[in-house]
């Protein structure tokens, strides 16, 4: 809502040395919220002034325009009250007409200097402007001509303009939808100052008759009040005055006609939108009620609109002329030739405009306030300010007959105790500050014996409706900045939960393997799928679809974090890293396909059955940690050669996490897209898989634009986290020394290590403390298909130091094994 | 060696006559403070104190002499090889530190080569940041609420107040899963989370509860479709608006440092009433609207203020909706941008520095923010 300064203090009295910041800052304190001050001027240092065209000369120029070279009065301006030589390249003026003269010295919004300058042959002094060079508005067909009687040659300009005019523009929340108007803003500024307010509203209205337009409410509750009026010999060319198509202009609307830019001015000072018909071309009463189903309507802005049962229409014999308090229709809209005008206004149930407007996507000024909701009171009002407008400018008639039908819907009582506002807010508010300040926004206010309040709000705040909104009004006059700032003692809570703890651990862990963190949109689509190579039934292209995605190419919530890791890390290589290593932890979503979630009342809990409903309906949505290692793993140095990243440093980075929570994981081989088939592991814990990890499939590096052999991890760390170790055991170790054995074994390349591994292990006996596999070799000497493996093996007892025998009878006994279970030669 | 000298009387042998001795004593001695290096010591004790050394051969004829000879020339020889051998020691230690020293200087390195070898991981600012804000409040014993990101529509919107025909539901731009029929939504903030808490929990209630969130915002410096929000909800007895200005006067000098405080505003939520915009002590002029050198600040555009969030006391119909009684009890309930809140702390100018994943930028939170 843009408020010019000159017209909110035209309804309040406000002291004159309240400038316009103060003004603003106050009403913001009270809730309308200060978005920006506009001054026109402050672009422009003068001098500005009215001139007067003396004589004009067309000359053809080369370049196919014609200028005007001019001799412009204006008076003592320039010094010298000799006339001003300036260049024009506007046509739309003639000698004698009143203009605007820019001189020498003088600067244009946009910083621009005025000098005299040769040009066309002539030395031009200055400008004649047009209101776009001004910053007045957006006409640059031509030079702005004043009306004759603007003033004289050599006045200053800036008055006449505006151009000292101050502009407030005030967020307006949607409960406040009477200071949509400057009846509102000025209330507002009246409460702010105390000072005295005139309603724009109370005026002297004739009353209503028989002899007025026929209106029939057939929807009462849908329209409660409707007002008419009419106008006849209107001069549908008349002029918009200046002053009326400045303020209009200011408030953020266009100047369009003399009778629309009045209904628009009436909607912008008291907040009745306002409707205007060629009453020539009604035939028969006006009716309104709801449409029938499928019903077409052409509205002004030339659409053919098929209209729902809940939409109320306005017709007449011929049928919907307008759609009520949204838009009107075509067929009877004011024209250049309307010269017979029938004014409405009528008040429209707020949530059927809400859900017009939202049906046939329509925004307008006038449906912004219907929806938010408008005095009921104020049709007969408007109607009759319109037509003071419309005959005061337009030269025509007000007709006797005054049609006013309907009545405004009641008014609540809200009881109220006196000590809510001090309960709520924490402030000293006492019963008499309580009633003043709720008097103060207009209600009424009646006490009981016992202290209980009973609060009528006035017509025009319609958003008063329960006692908490009273609380507002009366905390928001004492002020929100006496609301004192205390500690709440909290009860004593148990900390971060387990998964909290465990998930900021898993993010440190990697942080400290050197990943770096990042968020990616979980929005996904086909190209991504088909790019990680999943076969058209995978499971992952099962989604949760969105009806209205951000774009059509990933219209769905993602079911996997890896596509948009795979694209980060490809920025971070295409602008210039030679390697990363990046993780996100999100939210993936896969459908529940169980049906639609309920939409319960409001007014009780729902039930632990019908709340479970709630969560039945919605999509599995476990915690997924994604990684992606490409390029350099450790880097190239002084120190020798770098490593490229690896399907193993995949692996080793679950392990890694694994470790972290106490988890053994078991590693397997398995192929799964976007994988390579070879080089990919699945994970579990406790022999459940919780995801995989590996080198990734040379299509899908090519298809993102990744390093060949660039590995990635993808696991469900929902399923990781159910199985950490809550409860660490001290772990015992025996300080006897240490007897080491080393065994290699050959065994059949399909022999996988793990396999090996658990057969040493299981052979070795409880005597081992510790085995690992330090090398792998392959060739001649092993044979083809074979490989051998080397095992470093770590032999103690709790209790005593072990001896010769001890230790080899154990090395002996895992060998059997593993020879029994993989067919493992022992390489001597 | 010779034979015992039994046939003789005491007469001298000539190894063991006093200037001999300590001649070999001096070669010694000479020898020792001679060599230069552990090498050559080495050397010097096999001559001077081996078997075939002067002092050894001379320590073999004392049995030849006389046995009323033998003492004298025992401790003659005995003091000789005493000083040997003390110089040695004395030479060897001086040699071995010398040389340890001297080696320790062959060693030195530069130390300022580089030893990025593996290179530095990092946690998002956004993580480590919504775990800043939530430590600010489990310290105060409140918990830590979270809930789905795709919500039930009910949730998100009705039992917070805002029925189906609500303005305020045309002020968030909602992403709806298809069909719509199936209401449900990405959720648009938080607050789903706080419906649950009052839903499965009784009071007191002290919860914070940080999140992803969505709307179908356009992308721009200031905009993302996908944000971050913490909301903080209390319901217990007896809480007014003054202890939700008390809360956020904590929260904002915890997060921004002693001197930040809270301003509030009127303004208006469906989920709140009485409700207020937030606004923060401007962090970077602090208050002051004017950077030192004079010019006015560009972060607060020279209000001293800068807008953080909403807030209210929790609308008694929104506690109907989730089962706490009303009457006796009250709430209020608190809600900001942690991107927004995160760009203002670090002067971070464009929001989608946090969703592009250059390493650049969050490498220079390291694993914690500060």
């Amino acid at each position: 809502m843009k408020a010019p300064v000159s017209w909110i203090r035209e309804y309040v009295d406000l002291p004159a040395d309240v400038s316009t910041e103060a003004l603003a800052a106050e009403l913001t304190a009270l809730g309308l919220k200060l978005e920006a001050i506009e001054k026109p001027g402050d672009a422009i240092t003068g001098p500005l002034v009215v001139g007067r065209v003396l004589t004009m000369e067309a000359e053809p120029q080369k370049n196919g325009k014609t200028i005007n070279w001019c001799t412009v009065d204006v008076g003592d301006a320039n010094g010298t009250g000799e006339p001003q030589g300036i260049v024009c390249g506007a046509h739309n003026f003639r000698p004698g007409d009143l203009v605007v003269c820019v001189l020498p010295g003088a600067v244009l919004p946009g910083n621009f200097e005025i000098a005299a300058r040769k040009t066309y042959g002539h030395v031009s002094a200055g400008m004649i402007c047009s209101t776009r060079e001004l910053g007045l508005g957006d006409d640059h067909d031509g030079i702005l001509v004043l009306p004759a009687d603007a003033g004289a040659p050599g006045d200053d300009a800036f008055d006449l303009l505006g151009l000292r005019e101050e502009v407030i523009e005030f967020e307006i929340n949607p409960d406040r939808a009477y200071a949509l108007s400057l009846r509102g803003v000025a209330r507002e500024a009246a409460l702010a100052f105390d000072a005295p307010f005139h309603d724009p509203a109370s005026r002297d209205v004739p009353a209503p008759n028989d002899v007025g337009y026929q209106v029939v409410i057939e929807d009462p509750a849908g329209c409660p009040v409707f007002a008419a009026r009419t106008v006849s010999g209107f001069d549908p060319a008349a002029p918009t005055p200046d002053w009326l198509a400045r303020r209009v202009t200011q408030a953020g609307m266009r100047p369009i006609s003399l009778a629309v830019d009045i209904t628009n001015y009436v909607m912008l000072e008291l907040g009745q939108p306002i409707h205007g018909y060629d009453a020539d071309r009604l035939t028969g009463p006006i009716r309104v009620r709801r449409a029938t189903e499928g019903e077409h309507l052409t509205t002004l802005d030339g659409h053919d609109r098929v209209l729902s049962a809940e939409d109320l229409v306005v017709t007449d014999d011929t049928g919907p002329i307008g759609l009520g308090g949204v838009m009107g229709g075509a067929t009877t809209e004011m024209s250049e030739t309307t010269t017979h005008v029938l004014i409405e206004a009528a008040h429209w149930d707020p949530v059927s405009m809400f859900r017009t407007g939202k049906r046939h996507k329509l925004t307008s000024e006038a449906g912004k306030r219907n929806e938010r909701g408008v005095d009921p009171t104020l049709p007969a009002y408007a109607a009759d300010r319109v037509v003071e407008l419309l005959t005061t400018y337009g030269g025509g008639t007000s007709e006797p007959g005054v049609t006013l039908v309907g009545e405004p819907p009641s008014r609540p009582m809200i009881r109220i105790a006196s000590d809510l506002p001090a309960r709520v807010t924490g402030m000293p508010i006492d019963a008499a500050t309580a009633v003043a300040n709720l008097e103060a926004v207009g209600c009424v206010v009646e006490t009981d014996a016992a202290g209980q309040l009973t609060a009528t709000p006035p017509p025009w705040r319609p958003d008063l409706t329960d006692p908490y909104d009273l609380v507002e009004e009366v905390a928001r006059i004492v002020g929100y900045d006496q609301v004192p700032s205390i500690l709440p003692t909290a009860a004593s809570g148990r900390g971060l939960t387990r998964e909290q703890r465990l998930r900021r651990r898993i993010g440190r862990a990697l942080a400290g393997a050197g990943c770096v963190e990042v968020i990616s949109f979980p929005f996904i689509g086909d190209a991504a799928f088909d790019a990680l190579g999943l076969p058209a039934d995978d499971l992952l292209r099962h989604t949760v679809r969105l009806a209205n995605p951000l774009s059509s190419e990933e219209p769905s919530y993602t079911t996997t974090l890896l596509p948009g890791l795979f694209k980060a890390a490809a920025r971070n290589l295409g602008r210039g890293a030679t390697g990363v290593a990046l993780f996100e932890t999100g939210t993936v979503a896969f459908p529940a396909d169980r049906g639609p979630a309920p939409i319960y009342g409001v007014d009780w809990r729902p039930s632990s059955a019908e709340l479970a409903k709630l969560d039945a309906a919605l999509p599995i949505q476990p915690l997924f940690l994604a990684v992606v290692l490409a390029g350099e793993r450790e880097r190239a140095g002084w120190w020798g050669q770098g490593r490229e990243a690896g399907w193993s440093d995949a692996i080793g980075i679950v392990r890694r996490l694994g470790a972290e929570l106490g988890i053994d994981v078991e590693v397997r081989s398995a192929s799964r897209s976007p994988w390579h088939p070879g080089r990919c592991a699945q994970v579990l814990a406790d022999g459940h898989e919780f995801g995989h990890a590996g080198e990734l499939h040379p299509n899908v590096c090519k298809a993102f634009g990744l390093p060949a052999r660039s590995a990635a991890v993808e696991i469900d760390l929902d399923v990781l986290m159910r199985h950490a170790v809550d409860v660490t055991p001290g772990p015992e170790f025996s300080t006897y020394p240490v007897a080491k054995e080393d065994v290699a074994l050959v065994v059949d390349d399909a022999t996988t290590v793990a396999e090996v591994e658990q057969a040493l292990r299981e052979g070795a006996g409880e005597l081992l403390e510790s085995l690992r596999l330090f090398d792998v070799y392959t060739g001649e000497q092993v044979g083809r298909g074979h490989k051998s493996l080397a095992f470093a093996l770590r032999f103690r007892a709790p209790d005593r130091t072990l001896t010769e025998q001890e230790t080899s009878a154990a090395r002996d006994a895992a060998v059997a094994l593993a020879a029994a279970r993989t067919g493992a030669v022992q390489r001597v | 060696m010779s034979g015992p000298n039994t046939d003789y009387d005491p007469v001298e042998v000539t190894p063991l006559k006093s200037e001999e001795v300590e001649a070999a004593r001096d070669a010694a001695l000479a020898a020792i403070a001679g060599a230069t290096d552990l090498e050559a010591l080495k050397a010097v004790r096999i001559d001077h104190t081996g078997d075939r050394s002067p002092l050894a051969l001379a320590n073999r004829e004392i049995g030849a002499l006389p046995p009323q000879a033998r003492k004298e020339a025992g401790q003659r020889i005995g003091q000789a090889r005493g000083a040997v051998n003390q110089a040695l020691a004395a030479r060897q230690a001086l040699l071995e530190r010398e040389h340890e020293e001297r080696m320790l200087v062959e060693e030195t390195v530069d130390v300022t080569l580089p030893t990025d070898r593996v290179p530095a991981g990092a946690r998002h600012p956004i993580t480590t940041g919504s775990e800043m804000i939530a430590d600010i409040f489990v310290a105060m014993g409140w918990e830590v609420a979270e809930g789905p990101v795709i919500e039930a529509e009910w949730l998100n919107f009705d039992a917070l107040n805002l029925g189906p025909d609500h303005p305020a539901r045309t002020m968030q731009d909602t992403f709806w899963t298809d069909p719509t029929e199936n209401h449900v939504v990405l959720r648009t903030h938080t607050s789903p989370v706080q419906a649950r808490t009052m839903l499965t929990r009784e009071p007191p209630i002290y919860v914070v509860c940080p999140g992803r969130v969505f709307r179908t915002d356009e992308y721009d410096a200031t905009h993302s479709p996908v944000f971050h929000q913490v909301e903080g909800l209390v319901v217990d007895e007896g809480i007014t608006m003054a202890h939700l200005k008390g809360t956020l006067d904590h929260f904002a000098s915890s997060m921004f440092g002693e001197g930040i405080t809270t301003r509030f505003r009127p303004s208006y939520f469906p989920f709140t009433e009485p409700s207020a915009e937030v606004d923060l002590t401007c962090f970077v002029c602090r208050g002051a609207g004017r950077t030192d050198d004079g010019s006015s600040c560009r972060t607060c555009r020279g209000e001293g203020w800068i807008e953080w969030g909403g807030c209210g006391v929790v609308n008694p119909r929104v506690l109907t909706a989730c089962g706490v009684d009303s009457e006796r009890y009250s709430g209020f309930a608190f809600g900001m941008g942690i991107d927004r809140t995160l760009m203002f702390r670090h002067g971070i100018d464009d929001l989608r520095a946090f969703f592009e994943g250059d390493i650049r930028f969050t490498t220079a939170f390291g694993s914690d923010i500060s």
